[in-house]
């Protein structure tokens, strides 16, 4: 009894979507926008996101130590560096590295490499290079290094300077940006969401609005209410299914052709590398929401009609 | 089997639409309930199928009391009716079979039963040959034949027929009529309401004559009389 009238609901469902072409077209059509702002909405998430982690990549301090400072004072605070849970990764540079380093950078500036030719001795302290898991806790790493766990034990700090201090403003400025950019991109996501959503709801309300009067035949004629339900929200299915794949489809070539284009602009995310390496999350994510907020609708609009 | 004991119905704006009308309907008759617009006809037939509650008294079905059906219990206690109604109600995106199968299918009849009975039904009605056009495609005569044929397909025990001839020409008029009479010979009860005299005159059946929510006249082979 129940996969007979599974069946018949079924088929009905399938009928209706062919019959009732520029109905089915119109709400597919709105559908698909829909989806389409929402698949939008999570690449250029992905993206913004990788933009984001990259600024931040850039953002570091580096503690240069004194020139007499003992190896194993430096290992240790960079042990303890290590430890704590706001910090990402400590590099170790020793005094020569540094020195390399230093006239490779400033190997056209006679100047400088005569006067640093001068000298016998290696004038540059060892660095450790930290990177935080979020710019906003350089502050706590900062006041950490100052504390009294770094000094020395014979009194003295190892520490010659900390580059955070010169650049705090901008550190401090480039994690307030990335703060609100991130809050206003959820409150983007959030915002087109819902208009997407009451969009759908109502053409689908619409949709099902001229097909009112059938529904009441179908009541006078001995339908129980959820037979009558019933292929609507097939209908509903067949709709979300259909405008994730077509969504899917023209979202591809529109992620190759972004991406050619941004690709030295991001630098490291392209959005159709992206696009296909995440092709099936996305494509659920686009078929969940089409189909619940389609079935829904259908549901809660034939709902309307049934009081015969 | 069918009564009406004492049925009222006062709408929300106060317009008395039946006042205190009491009718019993026997097994197997042909009813005709005549009137004039505005007589409680209509809403006499929406009491019986529930599709209204009455201010006051009661309407019951076989000893059941129609109003005190649960909600879930309603679509069930309309099979027992087939409805015909002056404007045709077929389902516009089903074709003339698929609308008459419909009533099949809702009643949860098997497909052998529905691809056996619906040519049946279509050959009463005479429309065989137009199994497969949607009603758009349809004339006002043959709609109603296939409305009728749909009302009958399940074999109710009973045929409302609400004004049935109201947008036929007199041809069309008198080939509904003797449907109608026909499935009545068949031993179904038949409750038609009409404002036409030619209908009444024709079926010489029973009329029930209705004035301002009220019964005016029952005559046994009856003839139109306002």
């Amino acid at each position: 009894m129940i996969t007979i009238k599974l069946r018949r609901v079924t088929r009905t469902g399938f009928i209706n979507f062919w019959r009732n072409g520029t109905v089915t077209i119109a709400s597919l059509l709105i559908l698909m926008v829909t989806l389409f702002t929402v698949g939008s909405l999570v690449l250029s998430g992905a993206v913004l996101s990788s933009l984001l982690g990259q600024i931040k990549d850039r953002v570091d301090i580096n503690v240069y130590f004194k020139t007499n400072a003992p190896m194993s004072d430096i290992q240790a605070l960079q042990k303890a560096l290590t430890a704590r849970p706001e910090v990402k990764q400590v590099t170790y540079t020793s005094a020569e590295e540094a020195l390399t380093q230093f006239k490779a950078r400033h190997q056209d500036n006679d100047l400088i490499i005569g006067s640093l030719s001068e000298i016998d001795e290696n004038p540059l302290g060892a660095i450790l290079n930290i990177r935080a898991k979020d710019p906003s806790q350089y502050e706590s790493i900062s006041k950490f290094l100052s504390t009294d766990a770094v000094l020395a034990p014979g009194g003295g700090t190892i520490i010659d300077k900390v580059n955070y201090n010169q650049n705090k403003l901008a550190i401090d400025r480039l994690s307030k940006v990335i703060d609100m950019v991130q809050k206003i991109g959820l409150l983007i996501t959030i915002l087109f969401s819902i208009l997407a959503i009451v969009v759908t709801v109502n053409t689908i309300r619409l949709a099902i609005y001229t097909a009112r009067e059938e529904i009441g035949v179908m009541k006078l004629v001995g339908a129980s209410n959820n037979y009558v339900r019933g292929p609507f929200v097939i209908q509903g299915v067949m709709n979300g299914v259909l405008a994730a794949v077509l969504v899917m489809i023209i979202l591809y070539p529109l992620t190759v052709w972004v991406g050619s284009r941004t690709d030295n602009f991001f630098g490291g995310l392209n959005v159709s590398d992206y696009f296909l390496s995440n092709f099936v999350q996305l494509f659920l994510i686009l078929l969940g929401t089409g189909v619940i907020l389609s079935v829904i609708s259908s549901f809660v609009a034939v709902g309307r009609y049934l009081k015969v | 089997m069918i009564y009406f004991e004492k049925l009222t119905k006062i709408y929300p704006d106060e317009t008395v639409a039946l006042k205190d009308v009491s009718l019993s309907i026997n097994k197997g008759e042909f009813v005709s309930i005549v009137g004039h617009s505005g007589a409680g006809k209509t809403t006499l037939l929406r009491m019986l199928l529930a599709e209204d509650r009455p201010t006051s008294g009661k309407v019951s079905v076989e000893s059941v009391d129609v109003h005190r059906l649960h909600k879930n219990q309603i679509h069930k206690y309309r099979r027992k009716f087939g409805t015909v109604f002056q404007d045709f109600k077929l389902l516009p995106t089903k074709t003339a079979y698929e609308n008459i199968a419909f009533a099949m299918e809702v009643a949860g009849r098997l497909d052998e039963e529905i691809s056996r009975d619906v040519p049946d039904a279509l050959e009463l009605v005479g429309l065989s040959n137009k199994a497969w056009r949607f009603p758009r495609e349809l004339s006002g005569g043959e709609k109603q034949r296939i409305a009728i044929a749909r009302a009958l397909v399940n074999q109710p025990e009973v045929i409302i027929a609400d004004e049935p001839t109201g947008n036929l020409d007199p041809i069309n008029t008198m080939e509904v009529v003797e449907i109608l009479k026909k499935i009545n010979q068949l031993g179904t009860t038949v409750i038609l309401t009409t404002h036409n005299r030619g209908v009444t005159d024709s079926v010489k059946k029973r009329v029930v004559t209705m004035e301002s929510g009220k019964i005016a006249r029952d005559d046994k082979d009856g003839k139109y009389a306002l």
